[in-house]
């Protein structure tokens, strides 16, 4: 467990960090390091350079920015987990960041790293993508916005490019309802998904107006199950409808195996996970 | 009964004292091997095999030693002199100290680099390039048994024994005990239940992996070696006996250690090899296991497959129990291996008077050798016998409790009982702690209450399991049925000892051959001295591990330190107490018979205002000259105690569980223990080792998986694949005790370290497969994750859905 070589830097901005990131071959963004530290350890990755945005200003901050919420890139899953206006606007989130780790870890990661760093089974990248947010990257070219539909590209792949730092994530002031399921690899909600879903879904004159469904741990990366939302809309929200929808939760989803689940269960799971989500968040929107 | 957590200071035995080890661990000044920096100190690293099972066509090592910072490769042929790892059970192969021309499991060292930093040492093996030519690995049990293809070629057979019994080595007891239960089969007023089980390897991974730093001094000509080792004493000496030294040539010492659980109750490869490294390169060497190295290269424990089974009659009175299977020994037998098993056909009936033919065969497979891991054989016997139990109990329609309650040993049999192997067993009140446990919980009450809810629609199960497990290892004359610890240089049995030292300020050192790794002893050993000398506990200092210290013990393993190291720690003090008595007396002007010993000082019987300090009675005992004729100076006592026996605790489990049928997922609502583990000493530490016990039952019965793939490969490289129990996974446990004391030790005690893990796997799974009977489940194997709980529903389900 002892990482190859690298270099550590530790910029004192975003403007010398990404200046950093433009001018260096294999660096590496390091925020919270929780799931960067273990790969570098089991030497499945060696970056050349450690770029340690930890001492940045900035970012450490959970922002009321009119339309929506920003998450700053510093910001730990114990607070996003514990803040009010997390809980008020995006429920499925506060839920997916107190599921995820364990304390200690909760209180070093990040919300960012972890939807950047986008294993297949965490908890965060489902909500964020459920929650229809918005992730804001910075370059040495400036900052552009990716949309989380498009965020998610492969297994630990996203659309940032070398050189790019995801500085923030937006999530919309959208009302409904949000909510995340999961069953953890040991059981209950700790550990890795074994499967989870997050949904939002907002209503209007007692039908489902609008809503997202994404699921976790089941394919190769978050998924949006734009099935299920097609079933769901305009349905009263009953447990009938949100059964019927939930059945195509896996459309258009390569389901995986591993240790811990076969492909059948892990396919029963997603359906189980996705109806109990979109039961939550349609009883938070009402 | 219970454990409250009022803390007093006071010294009595049975009072709850504050470990005092704590304060430093808290604090993180404690000293563990890792924290060791010595001058000039060189670290190692291991090349270790990918493949289960390949021959070694050519190691390169070139390109390692060019790089800046390595010190030394080191293969075979330069440590083939030193001899295989030394093993106190040496049936099997042994492990070579590093592969030769052929590897026999994945992790399996092929050679050593040495240099200046951790992290060059790593870079160092990454550079080794060896040449593998893979071969077909056995790993399936029932393959290996088959002898189908050998682990070993110039071995005749993978199974290295069997052991059996019936009455153990009596053949024509064996063939008698057959007999009459093959006649009970074929009564027509008999039902038999019968399942095949597995008990699957478990990766013990203490919270600190292993550790060791050997410094050879060529001028002194001595080993001084830290390890994080449960045994210093055998360790000196299997360093001793491998390098031609003798036990004055060895300094072992184990600071702080962070969790055995067995695991560190071997000598391994890697402290000889460090020691001979150190030896060639005039450094020291450290070498610290990364949790890689923990799961693939330190021993691993259970890994059995059985067939259990029990014939009785319908009204719950059991007629004969039957266990046959494998056991997996690994690709080598390390420290006692294959004895393992014969620790579990020791409570192989459990606390149970009927018939019991029991058989476990040992076998070599492509893997990890497996050893002693908490319970040690004792969990995997008592698993297979209380879910046949259940089984039968479900199969007849009779209450669990009842069916156990039938059968038990009767507490009029006592003393004098016998386990079906013939071995005497000291006390035991089977049936006594059955009701206790079942009157603390309300029985009926809580059965009418899952009934209740299982009539809501929920799956809710209520699992019970009681044990006998044999512990507090003992005997001297275990060296007659050749458990000697002479391979390490020291030819006792298990028999422990106890050093009492009064300072000359009136304090008193203690100090054992133990090799704790969290048990207490710095507590518990205080309050046995401070109540047989009335010193007060903060003025006795423990010190253990340090065999340069220490009087020779064989450290901390078996539940057996405070009833055999413990007892000889009692008998010291007494000794002490003896001379103290005519030195006060001598003080007091009065006869020795007498002094008592209380608060700190001695008085005369009936007159306490008069009373002289343990510093008044220490500067007699340094001052010769003021002694009364006769008497030698000093005051400090060591005594040996060899039981006549080892100790038998026992218990009783329930465990209620609800089951989420649309998941599998499994939720253990509650957990009660009741423990008998005779006398107890500090209540605190007790419960904390049931606590702990339970935690890694719990583990086996639901989380932990350390089984190999079909390939040999194994995928549990780290906690994301190994999922450990966690506090934040477990319910606040309900614990509560009968005191049944053992008469083979003067203090009464049993031991507790294992009890915990050797009741509660068997009671989880029985309440799971009680919460899904409804379904028609009889059997799910451990682990139970939700996935295998979620199968064994659809499975077992022939129609509709559960949800």
């Amino acid at each position: 467990m002892y990482p190859r070589s690298f270099e550590y830097v530790s910029p004192g901005s975003l403007d010398e960090a990404t200046s950093i990131l433009a001018s260096t071959d294999g660096a590496k963004v390091l925020a919270g390091g929780m799931s960067l530290l273990p790969i570098m350890k089991l030497r499945l990755f060696s970056p050349d350079v450690l770029v340690d945005i930890g001492r940045i200003p900035g970012l450490s901050s959970i922002q009321d920015q009119g339309d929506h919420v920003g998450v700053g890139a510093l910001v730990r899953h114990a607070d996003t987990a514990s803040d009010p206006l997390i809980a008020e606007h995006a429920a499925a989130l506060a839920t997916a960041a107190s599921w995820t780790g364990d304390v200690q870890v909760r209180n070093q990661g990040t919300t960012c790293g972890s939807i950047a760093h986008a294993d297949i089974a965490a908890d965060q990248p489902a909500a964020a993508l459920a929650l229809g947010a918005t992730m804001v990257a910075a370059s040495a070219n400036g900052t552009r916005e990716i949309a989380a539909s498009d965020f998610f590209v492969d297994t630990l792949t996203t659309a940032l490019e070398p050189g790019e730092i995801l500085t923030e994530i937006r999530l919309p002031k959208q009302g409904g309802g949000s909510a995340y399921e999961k069953l953890g690899r040991r059981g209950g909600h700790t550990d890795y998904a074994v499967a989870g879903a997050s949904a939002w879904v907002d209503l209007a004159d007692g039908a489902v107006c609008c809503g997202r469904v994404a699921l976790t741990g089941v394919g190769p990366m978050p998924t949006l199950a734009e099935g299920v939302m097609e079933s769901l809309i305009g349905t009263d929200g009953s447990d009938a409808a949100v059964a019927a929808a939930s059945d195509r939760a896996l459309e258009g989803v390569t389901v995986l195996e591993d240790l811990f689940g076969t492909v059948e269960y892990k396919s029963h799971l997603a359906k189980v996970m996705t109806r109990r989500a979109l039961q939550q968040a349609i009883a938070a929107a009402m | 009964m219970g454990g409250g957590f009022g803390v007093s200071t006071t010294s009595v035995l049975g009072g709850v004292v504050k470990r005092r080890e704590d304060p430093a661990l808290i604090r993180g000044t404690g000293l563990y091997v890792d924290d060791l920096q010595l001058p000039g100190m060189l670290h190692a690293a291991f090349v270790r095999s990918p493949y289960a099972h390949a021959s070694i066509e050519s190691i390169d090592a070139s390109e390692a030693l060019a790089m800046e910072g390595v010190r030394a490769v080191y293969t075979a042929a330069d440590v083939e002199h030193l001899g295989d790892l030394v093993t106190q059970v040496a049936v099997g192969k042994l492990r070579p100290l590093l592969a030769g021309n052929q590897v026999n499991h994945v992790g399996e060292a092929v050679a050593m680099v040495v240099a200046d930093s951790r992290y060059g040492a790593r870079d160092g093996a990454d550079a080794v390039d060896v040449d593998y030519e893979p071969l077909d690995p056995v790993i399936d049990l029932k393959e290996a048994a088959s002898d189908a293809a050998l682990v070993h070629e110039d071995m005749a057979s993978n199974v290295l024994l069997a052991w059996e019994g019936g009455p153990w080595g009596d053949e024509e007891g064996i063939a008698g005990t057959k007999e009459t239960i093959a006649a009970a089969k074929e009564r027509e007023d008999t039902v038999t239940v019968s399942m095949e089980m597995v008990n699957q390897r478990l990766l013990p991974m203490p919270m600190e992996p292993r550790a060791v730093v050997a410094d050879w001094n060529q001028g002194y000509g001595r080993f001084t070696v830290h390890s994080s080792t449960q045994i210093p004493h055998a360790l000196a000496g299997g360093i001793a006996g491998t390098f031609g030294l003798s036990l004055t040539d060895v300094r072992c010492i184990a600071p702080e250690v962070g969790g055995g659980f067995g695991c560190k109750l071997n000598v391994y490869n890697d402290e000889i090899l460090v020691c001979f490294a150190s030896q060639q390169l005039g450094s020291p060497v450290k070498f610290t296991e990364t949790r890689r190295d923990a799961a693939g290269s330190t021993i691993h424990g259970r890994g059995w497959v059985a067939t259990a089974t029990v014939t009785g009659t319908r009204d719950g009175k059991v007629l004969g129990y039957e266990l046959d299977g494998i056991a997996d020994m690994g690709a080598y037998s390390q420290n006692f291996t294959v004895a393992i098993p014969f620790l579990g056909l020791f409570v192989g009936a459990g606390q149970y008077s009927f018939p019991t033919y029991w058989r476990m065969a040992c076998v070599h497979t492509h893997t990890m050798t497996t050893d002693a891991y908490r319970g040690a054989g004792r969990p995997e016997a008592a698993y297979y016998l209380e879910r046949a139990i259940d089984a039968f109990a479900r199969e007849i329609g009779v209450d669990p409790s009842e069916v156990r309650r039938k059968n038990y040993i009767p507490a009029s049999e006592f003393p004098g009982a016998a386990t079906h192997i013939g071995f005497p067993m000291d006390t035991g009140d089977y049936e006594n702690n059955l009701d206790a446990l079942l009157e603390t919980v309300g029985y009926e009450n809580l059965k009418a209450e899952r009934d209740q809810m299982r009539a809501d629609g929920r799956l809710v199960g209520l699992g019970l399991a009681t044990y006998v497990e044999v512990c507090g290892f003992g005997p001297s004359a275990l060296v007659d049925l050749g458990f000697s610890w002479a391979a390490y240089k020291i030819p006792s049995g298990f028999n422990g000892s106890g050093l009492v030292r009064i300072q000359a300020d009136g304090t008193a050192s203690v100090i054992i051959g133990t090799g704790p790794s969290g048990q207490g002893h710095q507590t518990t050993w205080a309050q046995i001295v401070s109540q047989q000398l009335g010193i007060p506990v903060e003025n006795i200092r423990v010190t253990h591990g340090d065999t340069a210290e220490s009087p020779l013990g064989i450290g901390t393993f078996g539940s057996r330190s405070a009833a055999v190291d413990g007892s000889a720690t009692y008998e010291a003090a007494n000794k002490v107490a003896a001379k103290a008595a005519k030195l006060a007396a001598h003080l007091l002007e009065a006869s020795s018979e007498d002094i008592v010993f209380a608060d700190g000082g001695a008085h005369v019987a009936g007159s306490p205002d008069q009373t002289v300090s343990w510093s008044d009675i220490a500067t007699l005992a340094y001052q010769p000259h003021r002694l009364p004729e006769g008497m030698e100076g000093g005051l400090e006592a060591h005594a040996v105690f060899s039981p006549g026996n080892a100790t038998w605790p026992f218990g009783s489990h329930l465990a209620l569980v609800e089951v989420d049928g649309d998941t599998g997922d499994v939720k253990l609502l509650r957990y009660v223990a009741m423990d008998d583990c005779g006398n107890v000493i500090n209540p605190m530490i007790v419960d904390g080792q049931i606590h702990g016990g339970l935690a890694q039952g719990i583990g086996q019965a639901m989380f932990e998986d350390g089984d190999y793939e079909s390939d040999g490969n194994l995928l549990k490289w780290s906690f994301v694949e190994y999922p450990l129990p966690t506090s934040a996974d477990l319910p606040s446990f309900e614990l509560h005790r009968t005191v049944t004391p053992t008469d083979i030790n003067p203090l009464g005690v049993k031991g507790i370290g294992e009890a915990g893990t050797i009741g509660s796997a068997q009671t989880v799974v029985n309440a799971v497969v009680d919460a899904l009977a409804p379904l028609g489940v009889t059997h799910v194997d451990m682990p139970l994750r939700p996935k295998r709980v979620w199968e064994a529903i659809q499975a077992a389900q022939t129609n509709g859905s559960v949800s």
